[in-house]
């Protein structure tokens, strides 16, 4: 039998959804023509938890600790959202030091992420364990600062409308100040690994590009779509709580390939350095939480905010994390609504997958940043 | 050069490497190059890591000096507001004429159970009693293989004492209790606090 005359057939395999490279409960069915995929469907769902429904059954505060429960990675940035978006619905004017609290707590958040995302995704592209591992160990040094401030490493229920819960104990921010001031010697061994490696380079350039135009149509944000060059951050174009007053850049892609989408992070990984560098050395005194905010975290139940809607914003580390709340003046929202980065993030999976080979697929998730958590909710 | 980036690389791990052992620290001091950073594992089970001293992991009742006169007057606050809605609280104790009973002035909760096993130690609790009575322990080995048994504690199993919470986590305890001097009301008759109606 010749060539030419040999029948093909598709393949459809099913990846996930419980696999180590799905990061979590994800499944993809790929139709594969020979190695390369033509059709990929992303089947989602496994985590549902019923958030939303539960966080209308609850009073607004009570909603803090389901949040950490989102992208647990991020649980300091996801209670900001909220905060802001109660904020804005009840009208609470935060302290300056909460603010400048919340900034700090949200920028090393930023930090966690970005150095477990690009130890998971060089995992994904097979250099098993090294980098993960440097990742995770400066990953722990910031964990503990959490833990000192909050009381838990990662579900850190912290921040509250009009501050943070608690002030951060006495010499944490020189701790900070310590492991934030050190954070670029490690982020220069971590590119000394990975930037310049011809390896990873043949690997990820060019791969699961990501157009401009199409990270605009489907309002991909965060880390994906400046690593596409859509110059677009929440903290420069809403620039919430007290992010004008901090001298930052964006750092922008230009291929939006997933390796344009590993050094945008570690470029946004160095300007959460310097924000928080400026946050630590402005830091004012004064009390960590307003007094309505003080008098919403001791009694959730008194607070009924005014009939309306509001919508508070933050830029996550994976992109715009949106609380919609509308309130019916009682103490629980009448609408509780959350926009996911991860889960719009992912819409493009396809678009991205397409004609490019299986074990791309892989590195092209892990390049999304995708956390389940927060995709089912 | 094709291959200076991978080589850059390797160099790095090997001086990771090195800082590993007495020796390898000896030749990077000698030869001038960074210490590394080095991490030890804890043994776990053996050694135990410090935690900071906020670290939280399930809630407890405070009582002074003896079992009886733990500070929870039932006002069922904290079940209310318990996001997973993990507390059942009875009480307070009625004599027969239906007026509630009273230990050292307080009403008291007949049973007060906690579900640890839905219980995710969100502090919530903690920051909306009036009364300072509940506060969040420290110890996380408690691991069962009963599903409802075990894992639902009763009145007795969470009750500890004010001098543990002051050895667990003295900065907090030491505010508590300050606050709770100033609350005290003067010798004279005492009044109790009345719980504050369900709203």
């Amino acid at each position: 039998m010749s060539a030419t005359t040999a029948e093909t057939q598709l393949l459809e395999i099913n990846l996930g959804p419980q696999h180590p490279s799905t990061h979590g409960v994800f499944r993809m069915i790929a139709t594969l023509d020979g190695e390369t995929i033509v059709k990929l469907k992303p089947v989602m769902g496994y985590l549902h938890r019923n958030h939303e429904q539960i966080g209308e059954g609850i009073t607004y505060v009570a909603s803090f600790p389901f949040t950490d429960r989102l992208d647990y990675f991020n649980a300091m940035s996801n209670n900001f959202g909220l905060a802001l978006a109660i904020e804005k619905l009840g009208g609470i004017q935060a302290s300056e030091r909460g603010e400048y609290v919340r900034v700090i707590m949200a920028e090393l958040t930023r930090l966690v992420n970005h150095v477990a995302v690009t130890g998971f995704l060089l995992n994904d592209m097979g250099a098993f364990g090294t980098p993960l591992l440097y990742a995770f160990r400066e990953r722990e040094r910031i964990l503990d600062l959490f833990e000192a401030a909050s009381g838990s490493r990662m579900m850190c229920n912290y921040v509250r409308p009009g501050g943070v819960r608690e002030d951060v104990p006495v010499q944490w921010l020189e701790r900070a100040r310590e492991i934030v001031n050190n954070f670029p010697i490690f982020l220069d061994e971590f590119e000394t690994l990975l930037t310049e490696n011809e390896i990873i380079q043949q690997r990820a350039k060019h791969v699961g590009v990501l157009p401009k135009t199409l990270a605009v149509n489907a309002s991909i944000t965060g880390p994906m779509a400046r690593a596409s060059g859509v110059n677009y951050d929440i903290r420069k174009v809403d620039g919430y709580s007290i992010y004008p007053k901090f001298a930052f850049k964006v750092p922008l892609g230009s291929v939006g390939d997933v390796y344009d989408r590993y050094y945008v992070r570690i470029l946004e990984m160095r300007e959460s350095v310097k924000i928080l560098q400026q946050a630590l050395k402005d830091i004012p005194g004064g009390p960590a939480i307003s007094p309505k905010g003080q008098a919403i975290s001791k009694a959730p139940r008194t607070f009924k905010p005014p009939k309306g809607e509001a919508y508070g914003r933050v830029e996550s580390p994976k992109g715009e994390l949106g609380f919609y709340l509308v309130s019916d003046g009682s103490s629980q929202p009448y609408r509780y609504h959350i926009r996911a980065p991860s889960f719009i993030n992912l819409t493009v999976l396809e678009d991205m997958c397409l004609g490019q080979k299986v074990a791309d697929a892989i590195i092209i998730l892990g390049s999304i940043d995708i956390v389940l958590g927060e995709v089912d909710r | 050069m094709v291959g200076r980036g991978v080589l850059k690389g390797m160099w790095l791990v090997l001086r990771e490497f090195l800082s590993t052992y007495p020796l390898g620290r000896m030749v990077l001091r000698v030869t001038g190059q960074p210490a590394g950073n080095r991490l030890v594992t804890v043994q776990y089970p053996d050694e135990k890591q410090q935690h900071a001293e906020r670290f939280r992991y399930f809630p407890f009742l405070v009582y002074d000096q003896t079992p009886d006169n733990l500070r929870c007057v039932a006002c069922k606050i904290c079940e209310q507001e318990c996001p997973p809605q993990c507390i059942h609280i009875v009480g307070p104790a009625k004599d027969e004429q239906g007026r509630p009973l009273k230990v050292h002035g307080r009403t008291y909760p007949v049973e007060f159970d906690i579900d640890t096993s839905i219980c995710m130690s969100c502090r919530i609790c903690v920051d909306v009693c009036p009364f300072d009575a509940i506060e969040m322990d420290n110890q996380y080995e408690m691991s069962s293989t009963e599903r409802f048994g075990e894992m639902a504690f009763n009145k007795e199993k969470l009750l500890k004492s004010n001098e543990y919470f002051q050895q667990i986590k003295p900065t907090e305890a030491s505010v508590v209790d300050q606050r709770l001097e100033a609350k005290k009301p003067k010798p004279a008759p005492t009044q109790p606090p009345t719980p504050p109606s369900a709203a």
